[in-house]
């Protein structure tokens, strides 16, 4: 039987907290540049040079890339043959953000209690979604989630009559809502079916896909696309102050539903969109 | 659009001719302070206490700077959501603060006050934190020291780049950009 030491797990965390901050992915900057080419105002196309600037001063000299360097969100497949030695999971990767966020200068935003509101410190706890799956594996995902974004998000429990009418609407709604206060250009995870908070979950998760991949479903991908059009269609642009180039990428995830129920909900993320794996 | 330098501390004149699209590069002194420390300032204003700082003619930027690793002047530092701070904004207005640096949308309460006290509010690129940083050649605290990343800090800062999103006027950059690249 595989093992894994809680050492390692503490250390691979902090690594990535770190990494996750400083580097921005590739497919983030590739969509940079595709709108660079589209985007029709002069101060979109300004905000969007700023952009790539700050991810190649932030990579050079291993600084956040934005001030809000997020809630640690971490989704964990746990292969069922492993062990873990040493300590409990959730344990190590809560040391791991305590390391990470605080050799790697990044900012801690968490209040340990939502009402009176005093700084945890340490940038802990995470949130930890964990599911077993097949395998001797350890896969950690980082998915740091900044304030900003986080606040304009929402959850709807549509009508199943009001179809996907009604959940074009919705999305459109949340982002144009939403205006400048995300940091536009954004990205828009999408969740439809489940339950309230799969559904919540879902919009999480449809962000951690790279932003030029689609849905496999052809339905779903062909209602990305079209989501995408529409919002762009808005006139929000880059940081809200007009342009073509509101949004990079709208992905979604979908799930079985209630015969009663059409849930859908709207996670945005800043154009900082990160998020790091491993697999241990 | 034009694009101007300017100086702090902001006058009525440099507010004037400001308008909402125009880029200005700031030099100068300006202040940091967000939802913590805009809380403090608007209970004193409450109990008609004196403030721990002077803000007449001041800018306020809206940022909580990630830590500064040894040598750096300040970690990244980038704008946070403007927005949280309306309630407390007007106050400080009306006590002569000229100027914000922040990011998104504003309370109608916040513009009809922009307006009346002859102030500006400004964006900076959210996001573009560890460019910004580049601009800020000095920074300490100066209240607040127990909040950390929300104390009110200090600031020197040299072509810091800012957007005029509200100007005096009632001009307002988010709406008319928006009108002009929408497609109906």
């Amino acid at each position: 039987m595989k093992t894994i030491k809680y050492e390692d797990i503490v250390n691979v965390v902090s690594g990535l907290c770190q990494e996750a901050n400083y580097y921005l992915e590739e497919d983030v900057l590739e969509a940079f540049k595709e709108n660079l080419k589209k985007e029709k105002s002069p101060l979109g196309i300004s905000i969007l040079n700023q952009l790539i600037e700050n991810a190649e001063i932030a990579r050079k000299e291993r600084m956040p890339m934005c001030q809000d360097t997020g809630f640690a969100v971490f989704f964990v497949e746990v292969g069922q043959d492993l062990r873990i030695e040493g300590g409990l999971l959730d344990d190590a990767i809560n040391e791991g953000v305590r390391k990470g966020y605080m050799e790697g200068y990044l900012r801690k935003s968490i209040v340990g209690h939502p009402l009176e509101r005093k700084n945890t410190g340490d940038n802990t706890p995470a949130i930890i979604y964990t599911s077993l799956v097949k395998g001797d594996n350890l896969k950690i995902t980082i998915a740091p989630k900044g304030g900003g974004s986080e606040n304009m998000s929402g959850v709807k429990m549509l009508k199943p009559s009001q179809g996907v009418e009604g959940v074009k609407e919705f999305v459109i709604e949340t982002v144009d809502k939403a205006g400048s206060n995300p940091c536009p250009p954004i990205v828009v995870g999408v969740g439809i079916g489940g339950t309230m908070e799969k559904a919540a979950l879902l919009a999480k998760q449809a962000l951690l896909r790279p932003l030029n991949q689609r849905h496999s479903d052809p339905s779903i991908a062909a209602l990305e696309a079209e989501l995408l059009e529409e919002i762009n269609k808005l006139g929000i642009g880059p940081q809200g102050l007009g342009g073509t180039t509101t949004a990079l990428a709208v992905n979604i995830e979908i799930f079985p539903a209630h015969i009663a129920s059409l849930p859908v909900a709207v996670n945005i993320n800043c154009h900082a969109a990160r998020h790091k794996t491993i697999v241990l | 659009m034009a694009e101007y330098t300017v100086s702090t501390p902001l006058t009525d004149e440099i507010v004037d001719k400001l308008r909402a699209g125009d880029t200005v590069f700031l030099n100068g002194v300006i202040l940091t302070g967000r939802d913590a420390a805009h809380k403090k300032l608007f209970e004193l204003i409450r109990e008609g206490k004196e403030l721990p700082v002077d803000i007449r003619g001041q800018i306020i930027y809206y940022v909580g700077p990630s830590p500064a690793r040894p040598g750096q002047v300040i970690g990244s530092a980038g704008p946070t959501t403007s927005g949280r701070m309306d309630a407390y904004t007007p106050a400080l207005l009306d006590l002569g603060l000229k100027g914000m640096i922040g990011k998104g949308l504003r309370s109608k309460e916040v513009l009809d006050s922009i307006k009346k006290n002859k102030a500006v509010y400004f964006a900076a690129t959210g996001g573009a934190a560890a460019l910004i940083s580049k601009r800020i050649t000095k920074c300490e605290v100066i209240a607040y020291p127990e909040l950390g990343p929300e104390a009110i800090y200090r600031l020197e800062v040299e072509n810091f780049p800012v957007i005029v999103v509200n100007d005096a006027h009632g001009g307002d950059l988010y709406q008319e950009g928006r009108q002009q690249y929408q497609v109906k």
